[in-house]
């Protein structure tokens, strides 16, 4: 069996992988060692996490269009479940320490901060897409309408990256990578749509 | 035609090679993929521990000057206070700057104090620390939303003033920190423009809370906490407390302040501690203390309003925030 078939080697490495930082963190805690603020590290952390995530799965219809590496399709709701997983860490740190389980003050905070409203736009768009990620799901709803459901992805990426850019105080290193990282994987996909409408257009008429 | 899809035998790799070089690729792929992994968290995880590897400064003990902390409230550990900094000229992980700061020179030092003063000088090293030293613990409330209580070795920067002696026409002091960027590489991405300026009124300037700091924790202040001198105004947010100092200047007017620079509607010219004014991005109603789990109430000019609520008589401070 070649590399690019061994879709269960694939699985267990993704899998891994993926937990692999949540397990890293819980150790860290587990033995006090987060740092003098361990709650901001944690909501940092899990934020940035989910946007890691969230880049990845943008990152796999390129690869494959590119390289041919169609075996990255198979793990890619996986690694877009991750993103979920992290972005419901990064929710509950905010629920628990930011609002300490006052939930009611959570709509004066996105009616009062962008960046939280933004933040928290963005996640319930990821609701209905972890929960059509299901091989049923995607039969009931058919392949084309499941795909156009999922394009919402690129505006959860958009509303993550922007999230980060508000909160930073001044040093817009980071947020600043994960935008030019998004603008070139948005990009790709505008130069595909282009090409494929011109390809397109003279045998239609 | 000569059939190029038949492979000689004698070339087909044997099945246990072949096997053995599967197993090999696959071990290295799981033990390259989880070291990237692990490492690149490693890479923004914390790293604590810090060493107080300062010189002893000897105090005096003098009477209280200020409203005692609660019963519940604890010092902070030097790790905490010498391991979590915002010095942006260093870095701005909080966690970094220890450790981006640990070559910084700070000797020799010279503080330039001039302006509206009948006697402008120079204050080195030795000066300074020959200024009758005490210890105070105050609570350090930065912008941000955390806290800290920190047993800081100083004087009162009123001393110092009282030495050159400000002429009447002098109403504002302006602070400069040291800048050098061939010291201070990251601070390219600082994202605010340096070297870093603040600024207090006369009357806060002399008040006798506020302190020229030179030490924490009985000794000579850490790099990354703003050695060889900084100044602590425990009713403001952090930032006003402006480390390494190198110029006090007495003016006649409000000087520019950095952050008021970087986002006027963000962060004023007084930036007292006060609950009821929210930052525009996030509440000041709580806070946390580091060291703390839960969240406790941020306390009006951080608890030290017997001591300075006069200065900001029939002022509306939602406005001069």
């Amino acid at each position: 069996m070649t590399f690019s078939a061994d879709t269960r080697f694939h699985r267990q490495l993704f899998l891994f992988n993926g937990l692999l930082p949540a397990v890293l963190i819980l150790i860290d805690g587990w033995r006090g060692k987060l740092g003098a603020n361990p709650v901001e590290f944690v909501t940092r952390a899990t934020g940035v996490l989910t946007l890691v995530f969230l880049i990845l799965t943008l990152l796999v219809t390129p690869l494959r269009k590119i390289y041919g590496w169609n075996w990255l399709l198979k793990q890619r709701r996986l690694v877009g479940l991750y993103a979920f997983f992290y972005g419901c860490a990064h929710l509950l740190t905010y629920l628990a320490y930011d609002r300490d389980w006052q939930l009611v003050t959570v709509v004066g905070d996105v009616y009062k901060r962008p960046f939280i409203a933004i933040g928290m736009f963005s996640f319930l768009l990821m609701v209905p897409l972890a929960v059509t990620s299901t091989n049923a799901m995607i039969k009931k709803l058919g392949g084309p309408r499941w795909a156009q459901l999922h394009r919402l992805t690129y505006y959860v990426t958009i509303g993550g990256v922007l999230h980060y850019w508000i909160i930073v105080k001044s040093d817009v290193t980071y947020p600043f990578f994960f935008a030019v990282v998004l603008a070139l994987l948005l990009g790709y996909r505008v130069v595909m749509s282009i090409k494929k409408a011109r390809g397109a257009a003279p045998r239609a008429s | 035609m000569k059939d190029r899809s038949h492979i000689p035998s004698s070339e087909v790799t044997p099945e246990e090679t072949f096997l053995n070089r599967r197993f090999f690729m696959k071990s290295a792929i799981w033990a390259g993929s989880t070291l990237a992994t692990a490492g690149l968290y490693r890479t923004f995880s914390p790293r604590p521990e810090v060493k107080n590897t300062g010189a002893a400064i000897a105090t005096v003990a003098e009477p209280s000057v200020q409203t005692a902390l609660a019963a519940d409230e604890k010092v902070n550990s030097f790790t905490d206070i010498a391991g979590y900094n915002n010095y942006y000229e260093f870095s701005t992980d909080k966690s970094e700057v220890a450790a981006k700061a640990k070559d910084f020179v700070t000797n020799p030092w010279s503080v330039q104090v001039g302006g509206l003063v009948q006697k402008p000088r120079n204050f080195d090293l030795a000066d300074l620390l020959k200024f009758e030293s005490v210890e105070r613990t105050y609570r350090f409330r930065c912008v941000e939303g955390w806290s800290m209580v920190i047993p800081w070795v100083g004087f009162p920067l009123s001393k110092l003033l009282n030495q050159v002696e400000p002429l009447s026409a002098a109403t504002h002091v302006a602070f400069e920190t040291y800048y050098d960027i061939k010291q201070m590489p990251d601070s390219r991405y600082a994202g605010i423009d340096l070297p870093y300026v603040e600024g207090l009124r006369l009357d806060e300037a002399m008040h006798p809370l506020t302190l020229l700091a030179t030490g924490l924790y009985g000794k000579t202040l850490p790099n990354q906490n703003g050695a060889p001198v900084r100044l602590v105004v425990p009713w403001k947010y952090g930032f006003k407390s402006i480390k390494s100092v190198v110029k006090i200047t007495l003016m006649d007017r409000e000087p520019p302040t950095t952050w008021s620079l970087a986002n006027p509607g963000e962060y004023g010219f007084y930036s007292n501690v006060n609950p009821k004014v929210d930052h525009p991005r996030w509440s000041q109603a709580h806070e946390r203390r580091i060291g703390e789990m839960g969240s406790r109430p941020t306390l009006m000019f951080n608890g030290y309003a017997e001591q300075v609520a006069h200065l900001y008589k029939g002022m509306d401070l939602s406005v001069d925030f």
